[in-house]
């Protein structure tokens, strides 16, 4: 019994910790979500509240991390330019672990707060549970980052402003045949992510229609991607001339420098999710000279547009380069205004009768952003935008021509 | 040949799990407890020789030596405010999950110090690849390094273990701590010095497993570090061969797994040849039998 | 009320859990049902249900039994995939919800349970922490194969792979309703709060009828002394199993609700990986272990704290880990204990209640 007792005492110490918690957090989320926007009037006045959620704690978190910082900063400029049609935006990230269940957790917590327009949810597998819970609420979603098709399927209210994934795999192979960049291709992605695998599977398929052929696939697993020597030697052994990498360029700075040591030298080409390799902190850039990545950014593109928001970017977060998950979500943030100002929308209005006018307007607008110039959508949700050819030249993406 | 490199990188990333293993079940051994946070040490290892070479330009070798200083200092602090309290505890799972506690608690403040974004982490060692065969079968420097390192580590301890009068104490402790603490050893200072030796392991293992594999987020020791703790199981845990020997089987497993049957499996297969080698021999390759007495 | 003064001072304390649970679960319902509940709250009264189910099932385990096991994720997993599976199957076979989701738990439940006998049959060999290490293992290779696995239906049936949509060879028609990392998207949202405690409920009466009938005793016993119980002629293995196995069908239980509660299902390291074994874990020591109400309300706590934390932004697991560590500190280190019991000496000079509880 005296266990009992004992247990008790220490859960009722937990449960105040957690009650005392709910106090502050009442108090407290408004002034949170101000940080950095010096401009915000009063919690009276009107205003859009924006709300964002992605992986900002465990492996995934660089891309959350991204997307929130990202729109956060493009929410501080509108405001120091004035808000939208007149109107401050608020802001609110949250975590969501890349977890389905967490993110449903987190969307609920800004719908509490008031939530109008949602950028989010980051990764594809959350942001099938997150639609679900926005669909149901008539809430207009635009999603920076979350590619699979599940997304966007049968749901008129998600918006996604990057290709989807059988989109991005379709275009590789169809580049790599049309433009006879190899005649051998070895594949290696990450078939514990729906990204990886959604690439990956459209592009077998079309290769099927190419003219060059798949001889290697190697596959790994969130749980196992540090050593490549497998999949690299069983490309080598093949004679691939050519590795295609549907993957995230954290893994991808591994391959290459295991290819290095291997001494396999073969032309590397990758997707979106491959920009930002330059950009990952002390890395040797000489072990990506070479690569071709079809992407729509790349944070040293001359663009005006990028140019703006990468050197905003640096300035706000002590000098880190946002990955296109950043630029994406940057992009996400500033269509949103174009269609609340070419709408004519005011902040008064319900989350649902926004979301029904937005719907409206996003099949019309034809968006300039850094993403992708003159993009635009379908009422299905994809967006329609064409991708860049870059090669890594001198430690530089350059445009890539034949 | 074929074979062959596919045998020689997974004695590469054996001897990997072999020198993270070492710390793991030098800590297991004495102190019965699995410190789930090993793995976050060797992180912060990475994390403080990142710093000294990449901002501080120091070299690399003095840069391995402050890390192992200060690895031991927070693997001695971990000790004393998480673990040191609960020793005498009413369950032995209460440690476990402060270690889990801890764990967390790394993670989230190399997070919050670092950031989310990887690092490339430049390599401590200097020594050339090999090239076998015409460059058939290529063995890097990291690895030659890692394995002679392993050796020397694993002599160290042995001899450390059993020559020197810390190194009995030690033995005395896994054995039976009451018994020890009647015979006038100071069981928990006997503890702390196995803690701030598996600290100070995990940095230099944070070192070699980052040179190896030369990218460094809050999150890189935890994986690894519960391979090698699965490394540890397989050489029988507590014994020093054993992490060595278990280490370097499991590498082996893996990548010839990966290569010959599915290389989205090769956890599951790795895990199922570690459920096997347990049932037929329940205390690892070098486990002791220990009987249990009534 | 005669038969309430009768009743055992073990089964007024399992009335009084029950009471408990019902207390807070009709609170947590109407106030959800006037609207007076958070979203975000609202949206944790399914989870909460199936995190505590899993504590009660993996104390069942630890604290019963006396086997640590790192693998109940594993069990969850099973649980989960086998019951979505079904229901997406059967979406528009069976449009009753409550008829699709019983099949679906009971489902889900069975497999669960039979994987459990059948790890348990090797695994209860093993002792301590080489039993748990094991468990650990068995969870890891359930979540990676789940993390592989290729279903797809089309006119011919059912098809499965291990390697990618491709293989499965499906007709134009084909539908693919496991598709690897992407798992199960679409499971119909069947499961509600109601549901929920009423499974909450079906646990602690399955684990508490269990531990005090006569195989509970044995169960026990074999935790006190495997030595002494083998002597009396108690069957080792087969009470182990038992309980190893109903730890397991609960395990499933809790995996049903959680997959019908979302639209989607993966297997990932963050849902059914060790870590998630190792988080049950903390809600059952935390909780106490062997004791049930504790679990109950450790878990539901546990769940909660860290979306109650949100305010802190970026330190918020950080201060969770720290939580955690302090928590532990406090409810387990033998100083700690002695400093509370010094303190409360000193609250309660007078012997009351509580003190006499003590005693």
């Amino acid at each position: 019994m005296k266990s009992v007792v004992k247990k008790v005492v220490s859960l009722a110490l937990v449960a105040g910790m957690a009650l005392s918690s709910v106090a502050c957090g009442n108090s407290n989320t408004a002034t949170t979500s101000n940080s950095g926007s010096a401009t915000n009037t009063t919690s009276d006045a009107l205003v859009w509240k924006i709300g964002s959620t992605g992986p900002l704690t465990g492996g995934a978190a660089v891309y959350g991390t991204n997307v929130v910082n990202s729109a956060k900063l493009a929410c501080d400029e509108i405001n120091a330019a004035g808000g939208i049609n007149g109107y401050q935006i608020e802001f609110n990230g949250q975590d969501d672990e890349a977890d389905a269940e967490k993110a449903v957790n987190a969307y609920n917590t800004l719908k509490d707060w008031g939530m109008q327009l949602f950028v989010g949810t980051t990764t594809s597998g959350a942001c099938v549970a997150t639609v679900a819970k926005t669909s149901a609420d008539n809430m207009f979603q635009v999603t920076p980052s979350a590619s699979s098709t599940d997304v966007v399927n049968g749901n008129t209210n998600v918006y996604q402003i990057c290709f989807t994934d059988p989109n991005q795999g379709i275009a590789s192979a169809q580049y790599i045949g049309e433009n006879a960049l190899a005649t051998k291709v070895a594949v290696i992605y990450d078939s514990s992510d729906v990204y990886s695998t959604g690439i990956y599977e459209k592009f077998a398929e079309e290769a099927a229609n190419q003219s060059f052929e798949i001889v290697s696939v190697g596959a790994f697993t969130a749980d196992n991607k540090t050593d490549f020597s497998v999949q690299l030697q069983d490309a080598k052994n093949n004679g691939a001339d050519l590795v295609f990498l549907p993957i995230y360029y954290n893994e991808a700075a591994l391959i290459l420098n295991q290819a290095k040591t291997l001494g396999y030298d073969v032309q590397f080409f990758g997707c979106d999710g491959l920009d930002g390799i330059l950009s990952v902190e002390n890395f040797d850039k000489s072990l990506a000279e070479g690569v071709l990545l079809l992407t729509p950014f790349v944070a040293t593109s001359t663009d005006e547009k990028t140019v703006a928001f990468v050197e905003a970017y640096k300035k706000a977060y002590n000098g880190e380069v946002p990955n296109q998950f950043g630029a994406d979500a940057y992009d996400a943030v500033y269509l949103l205004k174009a269609m609340i100002e070419s709408g004519n929308l005011t902040p008064d209005m319900s989350t649902s009768d926004i979301c029904e006018a937005l719907k409206k307007e996003i099949v019309k607008i034809s968006f300039d952003g850094v993403t992708g110039a003159a993009m635009t959508w379908v009422e299905s949700g994809e967006v329609s935008k064409s991708p860049k050819a870059m090669v890594i030249k001198n430690g530089e993406y350059v445009p890539f021509e034949k | 040949m074929q074979f062959l490199s596919y045998f020689i990188n997974g004695i590469s990333l054996g001897s990997i799990y072999a020198i993270i293993a070492l710390g793991y079940t030098m800590v297991y051994g004495i102190a019965k407890m699995l410190n789930f946070a090993h793995g976050d040490i060797i992180m912060v290892g990475g994390y403080i020789i990142y710093v000294a070479v990449a901002t501080l330009g120091l070299a690399p070798l003095p840069s391995i030596v402050i890390a192992v200083v200060l690895c031991t200092l927070l693997g001695i602090l971990v000790e004393k405010v998480a673990y040191k309290p609960l020793r005498n505890a009413g369950s032995s799972l209460a440690v476990l999950i402060t270690a889990i506690g801890v764990s967390y608690l790394l993670q989230n403040a190399a997070l919050l110090i670092f950031g989310s974004s990887t690092k490339a982490f430049t390599s401590v060692v200097t020594v050339p690849a090999i090239h076998l065969f015409d460059g058939q079968v290529v063995i890097s420097g990291e690895v030659v390094v890692t394995v002679i390192t392993c050796f020397i580590i694993m002599g160290a301890l042995v001899l450390f273990i059993n020559k020197t009068k810390a190194g009995q104490a030690m033995l005395a402790v896994s054995e039976d701590k009451g018994a020890a603490q009647l015979m006038g050893i100071n069981v928990n200072a006997t503890i702390s010095l196995t803690f701030a030796i598996g600290s100070g392991l995990a940095a230099i293992a944070g070192a070699l497993l980052c040179s190896a594999y030369p990218t460094l987020t809050p999150y890189t020791g935890s994986m690894p570090g519960i391979k090698a703790f699965v490394a540890a199981v397989f050489g029988g845990i507590g014994s020093v061969p054993g992490a060595l020997i278990g280490g370097i089987i499991l590498g082996i497993i893996e990548i010839l797994s990966k290569a010959y049957i599915s290389s989205k499996l090769s956890d599951a297969i790795v895990f199922g040849i570690l459920i096997v080698v347990l049932l037929v021999k329940p205390t690892g390759i070098l486990g002791k039998n220990i009987q249990e007495k009534v | 009320m005669k038969k309430l003064l009768k009743m055992s001072k073990t089964s007024k304390q399992n009335y009084i859990t029950y009471a408990m649970v019902l207390v807070v679960a009709l609170i947590a319902g109407v106030m959800d049902a006037t609207g007076n509940m958070s979203s975000l709250m609202s949206g944790l009264l399914v989870p909460v249900c199936a995190y505590v189910i899993l504590a009660v099932a993996l104390n069942l385990c630890v604290g019963i039994l006396g086997e640590l096991s790192i693998g109940h994720a594993g069990f969850m997993c099973v649980g989960a995939f086998v019951s979505a599976f079904f229901s997406k199957l059967m979406a528009s076979t069976i449009p009753v919800a409550w008829i699709r989701f019983t099949l679906a738990l009971i489902l889900g439940v069975g497999f669960s349970a039979l994987i459990g006998f059948l790890i348990g049959l090797p695994v209860l060999r093993l002792k301590g922490d080489y039993l748990a290490i094991v468990t650990l293992a068995f969870g890891e290779i359930i979540k990676n194969v789940a993390a592989v696995l290729y279903v797809g239906r089309d006119s011919k049936g059912l098809h499965f792979s291990l390697q990618d949509t491709m293989s499965l060879g499906l007709e134009k028609d084909g539908e693919v309703i496991i598709k690897g990392a992407q798992g199960i998207t679409g499971t119909p949202n069947d499961s509600n709060f109601v549901i929920g405690v009423i499974l909450v409920l079906v646990t602690l009466i399955i684990v508490n009828n269990l531990v005090n009938s006569r195989d509970g005793r044995a169960i026990m016993a074999i935790r006190d002394n495997l030595i002494a119980a083998e002597s009396v002629g108690i069957n080792i293995t087969k009470y182990k199993l038992i309980a190893f196995s109903i730890s397991a069908a609960l395990s499933g239980i809790a995996g049903v609700l959680y997959a019908h509660n979302l639209n989607t299902l993966m297997s990932t390291s963050k849902n059914f990986g060790y870590n998630m074994s190792i988080m049950i874990l903390v809600y059952v020591v935390l909780g106490g272990i062997g004791n049930i109400r504790g679990s109950v309300f450790a878990a539901a706590l546990l769940v909660i704290l860290p979306e109650l934390l949100r305010f802190l932004n970026d330190y918020r697991m950080l201060i969770y880990a720290v939580i955690l560590i302090v928590v532990m500190l406090f409810n387990w280190a033998p100083s700690a204990l002695a400093f509370r019991e010094k303190v409360k000496a000193k609250w309660k000079k007078t012997p009351d209640s509580t003190k006499k509880e003590v005693a």
